[in-house]
């Protein structure tokens, strides 16, 4: 359950964020996860919970997963990211580690292994949104 | 968009002690071989060691160990499994094996995940076998973890030699700390302790060539009994 510790560095980049921004009560969160990655939605937001401090209490945390993308090198071929046909210890290699995908998948159009990955690869914030002190009555 | 990832970095290796990054300026100058002896010859004194493969795309510290049936375990982040009294992790747990072309951007990717996720708890030392070269790796653990320590590997032959006057001059541009050099398969006639020492860098000490050091591969015990070995247990003198 890495998940958790992905978690952890999204509330300390949440923190470090209102503190540079002056934000003394973050509403809203947005966060994007590759789907390449496939993390457990649930377990993820249920870490996000458990391990919000007390000055995130009124954030809400909106967790958006993203197709991910690839491109061949040599033919430059765009495909998504698909996980149908991998068995289990191969999605659970990615899950742990996306770029291990390099050992894995070709592409399907010229077989080469050398791709990379232009979206979707893993996790970001994208947002935070909160009230200013200057902001407030 | 932030990659939130890096921000937790320097958390996950707060409680290492001294982060060892063994390089080199060209590869087969014996870098994994040393990296694996020394990180399993400090977890002999009592040091509590981890031994990271950072040779992503070529890892071999796996190949040495004899490492087999174990994997890392999963809580809240990832736990190193304990081999040969050692914290070890290597991308072949996830690769299995199989050849992982990376290119920068994605080498510096797996970089950032794994020092992300990885916890390697309270170590008195971490062990960092360096794909070798001024690259990623290096740039990569100098801007993100910050604080480790270089110990370069160099051959007497003046063509490895040459690309370390390089990467030290890099590593001192960098401000990144050099702990030291140590030569292995010391030649008859070698002038590189001499050209160590003039370039202001201490040197660590030497290693003869070991002939049969290739046959203890994949055996710890016939590992620690070789020449190689008691020449690294010198070395380590000199690092403590």
């Amino acid at each position: 359950m890495h998940e958790w510790a992905l978690a952890e560095s999204v509330i300390k980049t949440v923190l470090k964020v209102a503190e540079e921004n002056s934000i003394d009560k973050v509403t809203e969160v947005r966060i994007r996860i590759g789907e390449m990655q496939q993390l457990e939605h649930d377990v993820f937001k249920s870490a996000l919970l458990c391990l919000k401090p007390d000055e995130l209490k009124d954030a809400e945390f909106i967790v958006e997963i993203a197709k991910t993308k690839l491109r061949c090198g040599v033919c430059n071929h765009e495909w998504l990211f698909q996980k149908e046909g991998f068995e289990e210890d191969v999605l659970e290699s990615i899950h742990f580690l996306p770029e291990v995908s390099h050992a894995y998948i070709k592409c399907p159009i010229c077989g080469s292994p050398d791709f990379e990955i232009i979206e979707g690869r893993g996790i970001w914030v994208e947002s935070v949104k909160g009230v200013r002190g200057s902001d407030r009555p | 968009m932030i990659d939130p990832r890096v921000s937790i970095i320097q958390d996950r290796v707060g409680d290492i002690n001294r982060i060892i990054a063994v390089t080199s300026g060209k590869g087969g100058v014996g870098k994994s071989l040393l990296a694996s002896t020394l990180a399993l010859l400090l977890a002999r004194r009592g040091r509590s060691t981890g031994l990271f493969d950072l040779d992503f795309t070529s890892p071999s510290t796996h190949f040495i160990l004899g490492v087999r049936e174990t994997w890392p375990i999963e809580d809240k982040g990832i736990i190193p499994p304990l081999i040969h009294g050692l914290r070890y992790m290597s991308v072949v747990y996830y690769s299995k094996n199989r050849a992982m072309p990376l290119r920068g951007i994605e080498f510096s990717n797996a970089f950032i995940e794994l020092f992300s996720v990885i916890k390697w708890g309270s170590l008195d030392f971490l062990i960092v076998d360096m794909p070798p070269g001024i690259g990623d790796a290096m740039l990569d653990l100098i801007r993100f973890v910050k604080r480790a320590e270089f110990l370069i590997v160099t051959t007497s032959s003046p063509l490895a030699f040459e690309t370390v006057r390089k990467l030290i001059s890099m590593l001192n541009e960098l401000e990144a700390p050099i702990l030291g050099v140590v030569e292995n398969m010391k030649m008859e006639g070698s002038v590189v302790k001499q050209e160590v020492l003039r370039l202001g860098v201490n040197f660590l000490g030497e290693i003869p060539y070991d002939p049969v050091v290739e046959n203890s591969l994949g055996n710890v015990c016939e590992l620690l009994k070789t020449v190689f070995a008691d020449s690294v247990n010198k070395i380590i003198e000199k690092m403590e």
